[in-house]
């Protein structure tokens, strides 16, 4: 008894979530009347909007993911070796992503970064990439940092450290050469997430004006009918291949872990 | 005498120390502070001022305006339906997995699933809904076609509060499965057999065990799930244009073309979702630290 009703709620639960990805699927095949067919597709890929703002689109996330990285693995690993007590803090600053709405943190970059400010990067395209860049870190810090900071616990930092100064290393080869190399599994978990992330991402890149994915996808879907169809399912496998990306790495990394 | 003399001599090397070691978060904190810190004062600084930089409370006065306060009624009202409803299914389909004799192999893709699927948000989710529940969508044609059910006719559509809500569901009830697994992995197996050798039945120890050691992650998590599904924009701006007044449809509406015709006002309105999504938080952090101590 207890048994159907758990097949009971498994069913329901994968229905719910198997019907619109089957919906998307179907509806995304069905351009040509009355048969199946791939145009849907064959305009998306054939569009040259599509490839200019999904090629800016992943340029963001690689730059993106370069910063979090630059940013969030030295001051990781340096509050865990010397301020130990600052982590719940830092921790707690880098969860205020969820708390604040991006909307509401693009306007403000919007009002206090315009060409009349102090720092006018919205006056310019590069400063605006550069701004939506470094918005698109924030967006990604909360999992990131947790990513990061699960890595460096699994690794003896203190140890490491000391090892390398006494074979005279210096602070960035000991960050680029030991400690990144050792904690590569959690960054490629966050960096495959903010890739995830950044990929689709409409607020912040509509609000700044930048020709990125995001809006051409809702600009296609106010448009037209079968192409946004294709597009969530394009939108879809990316999401599934960045997740799978993760698990990937992980159980790469426990299997090379495995006494031999 | 050498007991007292020691601190002395070592005073004067600790005072010429310079705290050096702090320089290592300065480029956190700078980011931190120009990216995220400084943008946010703005707004809630701004959210006080008059446009000629005078304090005032009238921004925030005229926030209870009808239009507006129905604009955040239907934000909250969609948000508490999305993170119930979340909070229902994702409890029951993780309790089933957990705690329901599945076989053990759907565990691990369940969770794979659920991380692909509470990260499947934005403009792309929004079409996938069309496409399903849609004027065209495959669901609503099965079922005028072979049932004879015609769901426009019987009020539904998909650019309303329920319209939402389901969609919103699509990343909640995962979001859900992932936070609830560890914790009802967290019951341990003697608290069931303690009840049951004192005579408790199943009913029994939900009531007055396992539930009142859960209550605080559930709810917890109802909080954080609130606060995801209020600030979400682009499934919103997607799926229904314009044509449904929530907050941050209005908001983005206004930073495009100041349509309330007050910048200030913005301001406030925006100020709003962050003292809104602010209290959710603080819920979910204050459960959190209460549902953690049964955890260990």
């Amino acid at each position: 008894m207890k048994r159907l009703w758990a097949w009971v709620a498994l069913a329901v639960g994968l229905l719910y979530f198997i019907l619109p990805l089957v919906g998307m699927t179907n509806f995304s095949l069905k351009m040509r009347r009355g048969e199946y067919s791939f145009d849907a597709y064959m305009k998306v890929f054939a569009d040259d909007r599509f490839r200019e703002t999904f090629t800016y689109s992943v340029t963001l996330a690689l730059f993106t993911i370069l910063v979090g990285v630059l940013l969030v693995v030295p001051t990781a690993y340096w509050v865990r070796l010397k301020l130990p007590f600052l982590r719940p803090y830092i921790e707690f600053i880098t969860l205020l992503p969820l708390v604040i709405p991006a909307i509401v943190i693009v306007f403000g970059y919007i009002r206090l970064y315009n060409t009349s400010s102090w720092l006018p990067l919205t006056g310019s395209a590069f400063g605006t990439d550069l701004l939506l860049v470094f918005g698109y870190t924030t967006l990604a810090l909360p999992y990131m940092y947790r990513a990061v900071d699960t890595g460096l616990r699994t690794i003896d930092v203190t140890t490491l450290t000391e090892a390398a100064q006494s074979l005279g290393a210096g602070w960035i080869t000991i960050i680029g050469r030991i400690i990144l190399p050792n904690v590569l599994v959690a960054v490629l978990s966050g960096a495959f997430l903010t890739f995830a992330i950044v990929i689709g991402e409409f607020t912040m890149a509509a609000l700044l004006n930048r020709p990125a994915f995001g809006p051409y996808m809702q600009l296609l879907g106010a448009n037209r009918a079968y192409e946004p169809a294709a597009l969530a399912v394009i939108a879809f496998v990316i999401t599934w291949g960045c997740l799978g990306l993760i698990q990937l790495v992980s159980r790469l990394q426990k299997f090379a872990q495995r006494p031999v | 005498m050498t007991t007292q003399l020691r601190p002395a001599a070592s005073a004067p090397v600790k005072r010429f120390r310079l705290p050096l070691h702090w320089l290592g978060v300065l480029p956190f904190a700078t980011f931190v502070v120009l990216f995220m810190v400084l943008p946010t004062l703005r707004i809630v600084v701004g959210a006080f001022q008059r446009p000629d930089g005078s304090f005032t409370i009238n921004n925030i006065v005229n926030l209870f305006t009808p239009s507006i306060m129905a604009a955040y009624e239907i934000s909250i009202r969609i948000s508490v339906a999305s993170a119930f409803f979340g909070c229902l299914i994702g409890f029951a389909v993780a309790a089933a997995v957990v705690l329901g004799g599945l076989p053990r192999w759907i565990r691990g893709p369940l969770l794979t699933f659920s991380g692909v699927a509470s990260n499947f948000a934005g403009v792309p989710l929004a079409f996938a809904f069309l496409a399903t529940l849609g004027p065209l969508g495959i669901v609503t044609v099965f079922l005028q076609q072979q049932l004879g059910i015609n769901l426009r006719a019987l009020g539904f559509n998909l650019l309303s509060f329920w319209g939402l809500t389901l969609t919103y569901l699509f990343f909640q009830i995962p979001l859900m499965i992932l936070i609830i697994t560890p914790a009802l992995d967290g019951l341990k197996k003697e608290w069931r057999e303690a009840a049951s050798i004192l005579g408790a039945t199943n009913a029994q120890y939900w009531r007055m065990v396992a539930l009142p050691i859960l209550t605080p992650a559930i709810l917890g998590t109802f909080a954080l799930l609130f606060a995801n599904s209020f600030g979400a924009v682009a499934t919103a701006i997607a799926l229904t244009g314009s044509s449904l007044s929530i907050v941050p449809i209005l908001l983005f509406a206004q930073i495009r073309g100041d349509v309330l015709g007050d910048p200030h006002l913005g301001y406030a309105l925006a100020f709003g979702m962050i003292v809104v999504t602010g209290v959710a938080n603080t819920i979910y952090i204050v459960l959190r630290a209460r549902s953690e101590r049964w955890m260990k």
